[in-house]
């Protein structure tokens, strides 16, 4: 186990079975994404309350739960950067950070999209939403603090100490957010409290959030295999690599 | 000879923190002229309406504690960062999650403290309930050592940077926000006449929990930034 | 190489950007040795240094200190490393005599009065001096009480000489060996002659 962990943690072997995979993972994503919104757009019925414009949930529901998922994988890394000192974790965890704060925005926008039919605004100070915004300027911290630094090995660091203290802080502000909320805005019915969901909807929506996680590693990989490439360039495999193509 | 103990360290280390300020004044009054400031702008953004301005005081006084106390973070450690003693520092011989916590204390008396005591005089001002005056009290001396804490990690993350100071704020407000609802609302409770013990517990419980973790975040991150 | 060096270096690498400074270098040092660390301007020498107090990271090999690695000693190798480096580290808002004391304080005081080590120094009349009226060549002398005041072992010093005139360089110089009589070691840069007699000195050269 240990040694399996130690080969895919090599950059090099990485980058290989990475690239392997993308074509694969890019085939899962199209046919999740299909079904999941043929599922959602066409098969489940309209709500009874919000008639056709709930269905904005198959994006926002599983972009909300993205958000969330990136910031504590990114902290897991955060911890193999410090203990271990692995460059694979420093890659993935900084390359995770702008997808996590784009799903995170995309929660915010279609959030905001569905309170205009719904409450007659773009924007309502709601628990959930504010809680995502909390969640986007931490993650725009996490960017920023990465680009402040010059050297990447440090700011790599530097950036998993931050991670770190975030995920502890994101329980946090969220508890602290949903207390405020309902102390300020008494007790209003949350979009997401339906007491039940039905099955039609929520088979489209699981198969949404799978379409989304497999499209985080599909990008993840990606975008760390390009990480990888600018961090090691001085180095013999991808000199190797330059000359073979 | 021995080395000191953890305690001894611990008190030098504060007490040497704050001999410097007394010899360097300027850093003293700086954020608690700016509270005050920033408080004082309201009545003339919002016009002088006793009623909105009892009504918002609670928000009004923290969120100019919130930026008075970010403002001075940069101080913590800026000039021992420049002179060179910081490195000093990580290389004694004692834990420097200890040392961190020392500077940060002092860092806390020097700047928290004075806005504590400066308070009840705004507050007075803003005409906010007399009840609630207690409160806010109990909710800067609970709340503001958290500030300095959770803002030691920014600042230790962010001091070897040319432009840190954007990015500081950017790091650590969103961090800050818990203690600001949880102390704003206990204040706005208490001037309504509520029980606020919920808010008082969570606040207590906030300073626990950055007591405990916040001084070995900043200690990893110092040794981060001097690497 | 023996083993029962000191301090060893083992395999050590560190780039920086995307310059190696210097790979695979492996040495040791022993008590009552000196190592003088040469090489032009950006060659990594205080990168080297910086490695050896601890402060950075090597990107790649270890340094053991009696046969320990230094990330698992950590506060037991402060105790026995003294650095001077580029930055005095002294605050200027206070007297000398104060900053001796906090450099106590942090580390293992010498058994050594204050009063002595300042005369070692040529400070003796400048205990109760704000350090911020000292002149360039009096800070680096109180930096360098640094390295008297406590009990340690390795002295690791970055350019000592910087600003200081030929006479107290000398002096340090005195000092240096006295250290290495006692078993101590030093590892130091400096652009300037150093004349340690015999096979105590070693050289290394990180431009070569």
């Amino acid at each position: 186990m240990f040694l399996w962990f130690h080969k895919l943690g090599s950059p090099p072997h990485f980058y290989r079975i990475a690239g392997r995979w993308i074509p694969w993972l890019l085939a899962i994503f199209a046919v999740l994404l299909l079904s999941g919104l043929y599922g959602g757009l066409f098969v489940a019925p309209p709500d009874y309350q919000q008639g056709e414009s709930y269905r904005i949930i198959f994006i926002h529901v599983p972009s909300a739960w993205m958000s969330l998922f990136i910031y504590v994988v990114m902290a897991f890394c955060g911890v193999v950067v410090l203990v271990w000192r692995m460059k694979l974790a420093e890659v993935v965890l900084i390359s995770s950070a702008p997808i996590g704060a784009s799903f995170t925005f995309l929660a915010l926008a279609t959030g905001s999209l569905w309170g205009k039919p719904m409450w007659g605004t773009w924007w309502v100070w709601d628990a959930r939403l504010t809680s995502e915004l909390i969640l986007l300027f931490l993650y725009l911290g996490v960017i920023g603090l990465h680009n402040a630094i010059d050297d990447k090995r440090i700011a790599s660091r530097a950036v998993a100490i931050l991670a770190i203290v975030g995920v502890v802080n994101i329980p946090i502000i969220h508890y602290s957010v949903e207390w405020w909320h309902s102390l300020h805005q008494g007790p209003t019915v949350t979009k997401f409290d339906k007491p039940s969901i039905h099955l039609s909807m929520l088979i489209p929506l699981l198969l949404m959030a799978l379409a989304f996680k497999v499209y985080y590693v599909l990008t993840l990989f990606q975008s760390s295999r390009a990480e990888l490439l600018k961090r090691e360039r001085n180095s013999k495999w991808v000199e190797e690599l330059s000359r073979g193509q | 000879m021995n080395r000191l103990s953890l305690t001894q360290a611990f008190i030098f280390l504060l007490r040497r923190d704050l001999t410097l300020v007394l010899r360097n004044r300027g850093e003293f009054a700086n954020p608690l002229l700016f509270f005050i400031l920033v408080i004082t702008l309201f009545p003339l953004a919002i016009g002088a309406i006793p009623e909105l301005l009892a009504r918002i005081a609670p928000g009004i006084i923290w969120v100019a504690a919130l930026l008075a106390a970010m403002l001075s973070l940069d101080s913590i450690f800026r000039s021992d960062f420049e002179d060179g003693s910081l490195e000093q520092l990580l290389l004694s011989a004692h834990p420097m999650a200890v040392l961190v916590l020392a500077k940060v204390c002092a860092h806390w008396l020097v700047t928290g403290l004075p806005l504590l005591i400066m308070a009840p005089i705004l507050a007075e001002m803003l005409g906010m309930a007399e009840e609630a005056q207690g409160i806010l009290f109990i909710t800067i001396l609970l709340g503001t050592p958290v500030l300095s804490l959770i803002g030691s990690i920014g600042v230790a993350l962010t001091i070897g940077l040319r432009k840190g100071g954007i990015i500081l704020s950017l790091l650590v407000l969103p961090l800050y926000v818990p203690v600001l609802i949880f102390a704003a609302s206990a204040i706005d409770g208490a001037s309504a006449g509520f029980e606020v013990t919920k808010q008082i517990n969570m606040l207590l419980a906030f300073l626990f929990l950055a007591l405990s973790l916040s001084p070995w975040a900043t200690a990893s991150a110092l040794r981060m930034s001097m690497s | 190489m023996s083993d029962t060096a000191l301090l060893k270096i083992h395999d050590l690498s560190c780039i920086r950007d995307d310059r190696v400074l210097f790979e695979h270098l492996s040495l040791s040092v022993d008590g009552g040795q000196m190592l003088l660390v040469e090489g032009r301007n950006g060659s990594g020498k205080t990168s080297l240094l910086r490695i050896l107090t601890g402060l950075k990271l090597a990107d790649a090999g270890d340094i053991f200190w009696q046969g320990q690695s230094i990330t698992q000693l950590g506060a037991d190798y402060y105790e026995a490393v003294c650095y001077v480096g580029h930055h005095d580290g002294v605050k200027r808002e206070l007297t000398c005599l104060e900053n001796l004391r906090l450099v106590q304080a942090m580390g293992k005081p010498a058994a050594i009065e204050l009063d002595d080590a300042l005369e070692q120094v040529n400070l003796y009349r400048y205990g109760d001096t704000p350090v911020g009226n000292l002149s360039a060549g009096q800070k680096r002398r109180l930096a360098l009480a640094r390295l008297l005041v406590t009990e340690s072992k390795l002295w690791i010093l970055d350019e000592p000489f910087t600003s200081l005139d030929k006479k107290s360089m000398a002096n340090f110089q005195a000092l240096f060996e006295q250290h290495m009589a006692m078993q101590g070691l030093v590892v130091m840069t400096s652009h300037h002659d150093i004349v340690i007699p015999g096979p105590n000195l070693k050289r290394l050269d990180l431009s070569a």
